[in-house]
């Protein structure tokens, strides 16, 4: 469970967020809100890559502040561009990059690339430079380097904005088939008929929480 | 990869890359400190004849020479003006010597080798504060930027060319400086968000 | 070393890669730019002293290990031994000078700027450049820097263009 007590965020010049409290036990959560609405601040302090300036975030009773190594593997974070995700040249040493990170074994490693390519239909791949790969494959290949780290929880800022039709299909699908949890950040109002619960962001604050059929067009109504 | 590596299967791409390096940098040595003709004569063409014994062909080893041809008339020619034919003979041999030598080396080791050895090599350099962990990084880090880099760069000259600026160096590099800067956050974001601790 | 500062020197050591394998860009004047050595200038004006100078090591790194990234597609260690090299092998202290020149006065306007990138990128430059080439070709000093002052009406171009770059850049993100 992700508990966020009363968290306000600023940087020098301006308010990211203020005063957001939340409890998310669902499995499917998206977040939604305009540009600069604060939600991508809001996802970054999820995994602990941003604290907050007041309040605290509480990923199953781990404080960010002070358990940053372990929220780190618990909770993976997927960014909109995988180009910039993806730091190794080869497919399959960049999957082994955070599994190295967390210490896992040779064996294991191996084991755990074989699953994932298998699962994603990228076996062929796995000797392949990452820059050659399709934006789709590209994205797929981000997420597995996430799912490979044994996450409870997943955290994804626009995985699919920046994807043709086609791949946006094949990334979302691939999205609804995980089994953890997955909290998106997301314009793409279309991938979120099946969530469990939306959230709406406005000028850092949380507006609308509800079903899906309830807050998108509430969301839909303040945006024109 | 983009390396000059030329697959084979002879002792020099057998040879592991630390001893290639370190043969490489006394053979240059001796190269440069020897000044007559026909020592310099004789190892330009057991540099040659290295080359088929590599399984590399001799228009692999023109290939290496070729781009400085026009280099080596021009100093041909001062070395001959200024000192005589037979230093101006020395002089550009000894050039051509090391070249085919050093380009002997890069020919027969993937630059995968050469990435390893460097980071265990630079094990030595722990007590002055180098980390080999964190330089293999770095390097795994350029090689995969250099080619997200290049087409960057190639879309917005594409994208300048639409507005006739393509030939503004300043309309070209200003946007990619811009992407870099702004993607070496994320990136750092996305090492840390992968379990890596400095 | 922070996770920040790996990502930078690996970064502005692609870049100048990246900018070696795009074409020459013709300028107009009858030089044709390789933009690579922009690459040199703006990892130390940029990326600072010590980050700009360890990428452009990083850089003479990857051009050892064999990767064809000096403009033209040359590397390998013959592209470091050659009668040129002195120039590339100069890259990591011009970067680093004009880093610590920049560091010391952050607020210098464009010409300043350019004073600085001009030290490092011309005086610094050179001086290796025209050594390691006198020596490399047994001429005489005098000789090779008359040869080698072809290049500096070029350099000049390059240096006005990295620190009208810097400028800006330094503009568009206040905290570098």
């Amino acid at each position: 469970m992700i508990n966020i007590h009363n968290v306000s965020l600023s940087y020098a010049d301006r308010t990211v967020l203020r005063d957001v409290s939340l409890s998310l036990t669902e499995r499917r959560i998206a977040v939604i809100g305009a540009n600069g609405s604060g939600k991508s601040s809001f996802a970054r302090m999820l995994n602990g890559l941003v604290l907050p300036t007041e309040g605290e975030v509480e990923i199953d009773g781990l404080n960010t502040r002070t358990h940053g190594k372990d929220i780190r593997q618990k909770v993976g974070f997927v960014f909109q561009n995988p180009d910039n995700q993806i730091v190794f040249p080869v497919v399959e040493e960049d999957l082994a990059f955070g599994m190295k990170n967390l210490g896992f074994s040779k064996e294991k490693i191996a084991q755990k690339t074989d699953e994932i390519l298998t699962r994603y239909d990228m076996r062929d791949l796995r000797e392949h430079p990452a820059h050659l790969l399709s934006g789709g494959q590209k994205q797929l290949l981000a997420i597995s380097g996430v799912l490979v780290m044994e996450p409870s929880y997943i955290i994804m800022d626009e995985p699919t904005t920046l994807l043709d039709l086609r791949n946006k299909r094949r990334v979302s699908e691939a999205i609804m088939a995980l089994e953890q949890t997955v909290i998106l950040i997301s314009h793409d109002l279309d991938l979120l008929h099946d969530f469990d619960r939306v959230i709406v962001f406005d000028e850092g604050r949380v507006v609308e929480d509800n079903i899906p059929s309830v807050a998108v067009p509430a969301y839909v109504k303040r945006m024109t | 990869m983009l390396d000059l590596y030329s697959p084979g299967k002879s002792f020099l791409h057998k040879m592991s890359p630390a001893p290639k390096m370190l043969v490489l940098m006394v053979a240059a040595t001796l190269l440069f400190l020897n000044d007559s003709l026909a020592v310099t004569l004789a190892a330009m063409v057991a540099v040659l004849l290295l080359y088929p014994l590599a399984q590399l062909s001799f228009k692999q080893a023109w290939q290496q020479l070729r781009p400085l041809l026009w280099i080596f008339a021009v100093f041909f020619a001062l070395q001959w003006w200024l000192a005589g034919l037979e230093q101006a003979s020395y002089v550009v041999l000894r050039l051509a010597a090391l070249i085919l030598l050093a380009s002997l080396v890069t020919l027969t080791t993937r630059s995968s080798d050469m990435i390893d050895t460097i980071t265990t090599g630079l094990g030595f350099l722990k007590p002055i504060g180098v980390n080999p962990a964190k330089v293999g990084l770095a390097i795994s880090l350029a090689l995969r930027f250099i080619p997200v880099l290049a087409q960057v760069t190639q879309d917005v000259r594409e994208a300048q060319k639409t507005r006739g600026l393509e030939r503004s160096v300043i309309a070209v590099a200003m946007p990619v400086a811009i992407r870099t800067l702004k993607m070496a956050d994320d990136i750092s974001d996305a090492i840390e968000s992968r379990g890596y601790r400095p | 070393m922070d996770t920040k500062s790996i990502v930078y020197i690996a970064l502005f050591a692609a870049l100048t890669a990246a900018l070696g394998i795009v074409p020459p860009i013709p300028t107009g004047f009858g030089i044709n730019i390789t933009a690579q050595s922009l690459g040199v200038m703006l990892a130390g004006s940029i990326a600072g002293a010590k980050r700009g100078g360890l990428a452009m090591v990083l850089f003479l790194a990857l051009i050892a290990i064999g990767l064809p990234l000096l403009a033209g597609g040359r590397g390998g260690i013959a592209a470091l031994a050659g009668p040129w090299a002195g120039y590339v092998l100069a890259w990591p202290l011009c970067s680093f000078i004009i880093g610590w020149l920049i560091g010391r006065k952050p607020g210098a306007n464009v010409w300043l700027l350019g004073a600085f990138i001009a030290f490092g990128g011309i005086v610094v430059m050179h001086t290796f450049g025209i050594l390691w080439y006198a020596f490399a070709s047994q001429i005489p000093l005098g000789v090779a820097f008359i040869n080698n002052s072809i290049f500096i009406p070029g350099d000049l171009v390059k240096v006005a263009i990295a620190a009208v770059l810097t400028h800006g850049l330094r503009r568009a993100f206040p905290t570098l």
